[in-house]
């Protein structure tokens, strides 16, 4: 079961066991967990309280922190830079996300319809999502979509001349940076291609007898099977995406630009707090992105109950 | 049109009546053969427009600064190896150096999540103790917590110990067991180890202790060598963190190296820059080859990336 799945058991109340057992390995169990609760403490929860209280403060690591009031969230709701940060943020994630989800969904669909050569397919679509993340893919980015990149230079051979710089176009560097997302669909492919591993045959062999056509059989059987699956993707890519950085980053050579086109969220977070050292406002702000990043995985939960299908 | 091919008709079952078992053994006729053409070809097209990017840098490498704005194809391939020689000097250490630091970090980390990972995976999954349920909920939301909310009072702590600039706050976090990315993955995995096992240890007069490190642990080899892949790859990528805390080029790890050649190139130097590149790339696409049967098992009990 995914820590989705166990997660929602466990503050749904569907967990077995638990008020029954008798609580006799305490003195073991604090000795095993004493790492993870040491950190817990002093690396999560600890850090999380005090990054709350510097909220509220002014601090840029020189001087002790000031109380400050409300000031930083006054500053937030005036700040438009930080406004253009979260709506391109919110495309990031709204367009990267499903579009990455469908491609990774489509092609595992394919592969397990049961293809010659799918363990070479499935490693050549799954090895960009594992390089994805690295600074040297940023940086092959950064040339391919240049001036005189890669992708210019194939534009050329097919007649299109004086391609603009996709990189640095305001309107369209965000769009090269979910089109590297959307390139690393590998990984919630090789998920989703477990899960169709796991709808039994037997399903498939019923339907076959009642005439069932192919489509219905895939948004009948197929889709409906695979939606705890889907619904595991869907709430991880978007808490992953929101958090994104490394590639905005990279192909914007730190700055966000050009115009903060690519001024991602956690990038002017990084730039508030760690290259003007104002640490109160950097807290504020990742404050604001655990809110969001809650709300939205709240909905995701909440909605879920729409349309995801248990078969247990 | 699709519907029309699955179902059996009687000319494809051979001697005709029993359906079922010309959907099991369908006799391969133009038709399908044509579509088995088209999925393949399509297959293919997505291949190379999905690995394209990497090959050409891979080549690119290999030629002359120039050619590397002139020439989309992959041919013809030169063998000019000045670009790695150049991209290995031409940054305030030798790249080999970078290389060393990110190793040193790889190897901090995989020690520390091994260790304290397997530690908690173990009270979580056998352990009855007050509050399990309760800390186990908990271990999994930290898995959805964005590191920015922590990251500002962490690196005001690491500051106060003078660790900024050191390899610390990125390695002694993982002694903490704080990935509970592979915490859940291990419990997952040792929930699958018949608890018959422990229970014969146990009569044997073995302790939790005993039981961890000889029945539990040589049997969750697998889930051991998924987090060590993992822990591998995303830290040897790790780039916020070290963006954060490591400051000056003798303690940069390979991420931060292949940033500053962007910083002092001012992105001249292409040659170069994808050779370093292709270095830096080598150990992830090692470890693709040869675990990439882990990765998959770690996908496909966690699904994250």
């Amino acid at each position: 079961m995914s820590a989705v799945g166990e997660l929602t058991q466990i503050v749904s109340g569907r967990k077995k066991g638990g008020a029954k057992e008798k609580h006799r390995d305490n003195k073991a169990g604090l000795i095993f967990m004493a790492p993870w609760l040491v950190g817990l403490l002093a690396i999560t929860l600890i850090p999380m309280i005090a990054s709350f209280a510097l909220a509220f403060t002014d601090y840029s690591l020189l001087a002790p922190p000031e109380f400050v009031g409300l000031a930083n969230i006054r500053e937030m709701i005036s700040d438009t830079r930080l406004h253009n940060s979260l709506v391109v943020t919110f495309i990031y994630v709204f367009v990267g996300t499903p579009l990455q989800l469908v491609a990774a969904l489509l092609l595992a669909v394919v592969l397990n319809a049961g293809i010659k050569g799918l363990a070479f397919y499935r490693s050549i679509f799954y090895l960009p999502s594992l390089l994805g993340g690295s600074v040297a893919i940023a940086i092959l980015w950064r040339q391919m979509f240049g001036a005189n990149g890669l992708i210019n230079q194939v534009g050329g051979m097919l007649g299109f001349e004086n391609l603009p710089g996709w990189v640095s176009n305001p309107d369209t560097a965000l769009s090269t940076i979910i089109l590297l997302h959307v390139w690393t669909f590998g990984s919630p492919m090789i998920i989703f291609l477990a899960g169709l591993r796991q709808i039994p045959e037997m399903y498939y062999e019923a339907a076959s007898v009642d005439g069932a056509t192919k489509l219905a059989k895939f948004f009948r059987i197929t889709l409906p099977l695979l939606t705890p699956i889907i619904f595991f993707n869907v709430v991880l890519q978007v808490i992953n995406a929101f958090q994104s950085f490394t590639q905005a980053f990279v192909v914007s050579g730190g700055t966000g630009g050009p115009s903060d086109s690519t001024m991602f969220y956690t990038l002017y977070l990084y730039q508030k707090g760690f290259t003007q050292f104002d640490m109160g406002y950097a807290s504020a702000m990742a404050w604001l992105l655990l809110i969001i990043v809650a709300i939205f995985t709240a909905i995701n939960f909440f909605v879920s109950k729409f349309w995801v299908f248990y078969d247990d | 049109m699709t519907d029309l091919q699955s179902r059996p008709t009687p000319a494809a079952a051979s001697g005709g009546g029993d359906s079922t078992a010309a959907r099991v053994a369908p006799r391969p006729r133009p038709k399908r053969l044509v579509r088995r053409g088209v999925r393949h070809a399509i297959m293919i097209v997505a291949s190379i427009v999905m690995i394209y990017p990497l090959l050409w840098m891979v080549v690119s490498s290999l030629r002359p600064n120039d050619e590397i704005f002139r020439n989309p194809g992959l041919f013809p391939i030169s063998l000019d190896f000045s670009n790695y020689a150049r991209g290995w000097e031409s940054l305030a250490q030798p790249f080999s150096h970078y290389l060393m630091n990110s190793t040193l970090l790889v190897l901090g980390c995989v020690i520390g999540n091994l260790i304290a990972c397997s530690l908690t995976a173990y009270a979580f999954a056998r352990l009855k103790f007050w509050g399990r349920n309760i800390a186990f909920a908990v271990m999994l939301m930290t898995l959805m917590l964005p590191i920015h909310v922590v990251i500002v009072p962490q690196y005001i702590i690491f500051s106060q110990t003078g660790w900024v600039n050191t390899m610390l706050p990125l390695i002694l976090p993982k002694f903490l067991a704080t990935d509970a990315f592979f915490v859940f993955l291990m419990v997952q995995f040792i929930r699958g180890i018949p608890r018959e096992l422990d229970e014969a240890a146990r009569i044997d007069g073995c302790g939790h202790f005993r039981i961890f490190f000889q029945v539990i642990l040589p049997l969750m080899l697998p889930a051991l060598a998924t987090t060590t892949i993992f822990t591998f790859m995303w830290m040897w990528n790790d780039f916020f963190g070290s963006l954060i805390y490591l400051t000056t080029p003798e303690n940069f790890t390979v991420p931060l190296a292949l940033k500053s050649f962007l910083d002092t190139q001012g992105s001249s130097d292409w040659g170069a820059m994808f050779a370093m590149s292709v270095v830096s790339l080598i150990p992830l696409f090692l470890v693709f080859l040869f675990g990439q049967r882990f990765l998959v098992k770690g996908f496909a009990t966690t699904g994250i990336k």
